[in-house]
């Protein structure tokens, strides 16, 4: 079975390593990384939190429903826990035959994680302020995920 | 035999980061009466102390899964409550 949850240090090789074939000529790859900066202020680190078996049962929807639609191989994964900047976050890597559906396919499923699957994030600033990011606009998020075009059976409240 | 109502049964709720920050606790039982739905789970939550900061459509995910509001629950059911989503 798959994990896509870790607390360790993320490896792109791993996830190219995992999609790779000879078959398919065309890979590509999303790394998302700690930014030093959000709303103009200064990010120390960030503390990533999860619902962890969800992300798992989410994730694997998503990949399942990248590799339905197109003919490629999925890998991701994303880390937890305390990061600092720079350190890579989430990782995904798509395979194909060719490069248009392992670029459509890298972008989907980074999109789709974003929307939908339960992690949280929160930011310690330079000033000494920690703050769970998207907290602020809380009673939209869930507007953002259930957009008509989303996978059937993805809730959240359309006002 | 008279009939009954139906008996009470218990939904486990799951709070996460600013919720759980907002009502102090990250998770609970509470006891419903069938029928019932998400809703119903979100009324009950929200009579709890600190409940009335959650927002008013709070994304939820039932068993895992994304639901709606509308979504009925049943003995044994999780119910997580979802802040707004910030993976990535």
């Amino acid at each position: 079975m798959t994990v896509y949850l870790t607390e360790s240090p993320l490896d792109l090789g791993e996830l190219l390593a995992m999609v790779q074939s000879p078959e398919r000529g065309g890979a590509a790859c999303f790394l998302g990384t700690v930014r030093n900066h959000h709303g103009g202020r200064e990010v120390l680190r960030l503390e990533y939190s999860a619902y962890g078996p969800m992300v798992e049962a989410e994730c694997a929807r998503i990949v399942a429903e990248a590799e339905s639609r197109w003919q490629v191989a999925v890998a991701l994964r994303h880390r937890i826990g305390r990061l600092e900047i720079g350190d890579a976050a989430v990782a995904v890597a798509a395979a194909s035959a060719h490069r248009d559906e392992a670029f459509v396919a890298c972008r989907h499923v980074i999109e789709e994680l974003k929307r939908r699957v339960p992690i949280w994030k929160r930011e310690v600033y330079a000033d000494g302020t920690v703050e769970w990011v998207g907290a602020g606009d809380s009673g939209t998020a869930g507007q953002r995920v259930s957009e008509p075009h989303v996978t059937a059976g993805l809730g959240g409240e359309t006002s | 035999m008279p009939s009954t109502a139906a008996p009470p049964f218990t939904v486990r709720v799951l709070l996460f980061a600013s919720y759980a920050d907002t009502l102090g606790f990250d998770s609970v039982e509470l006891r419903l009466e069938a029928p019932a739905t998400v809703g119903d789970v979100l009324v009950r939550l929200r009579a709890l102390p600190g409940g009335d900061r959650l927002p008013p459509r709070p994304l939820c995910a039932l068993n895992l899964t994304h639901v709606r509001s509308d979504a009925p629950v049943s003995g044994g059911d999780e119910l997580a409550v979802l802040p707004p989503l910030a993976g990535g």
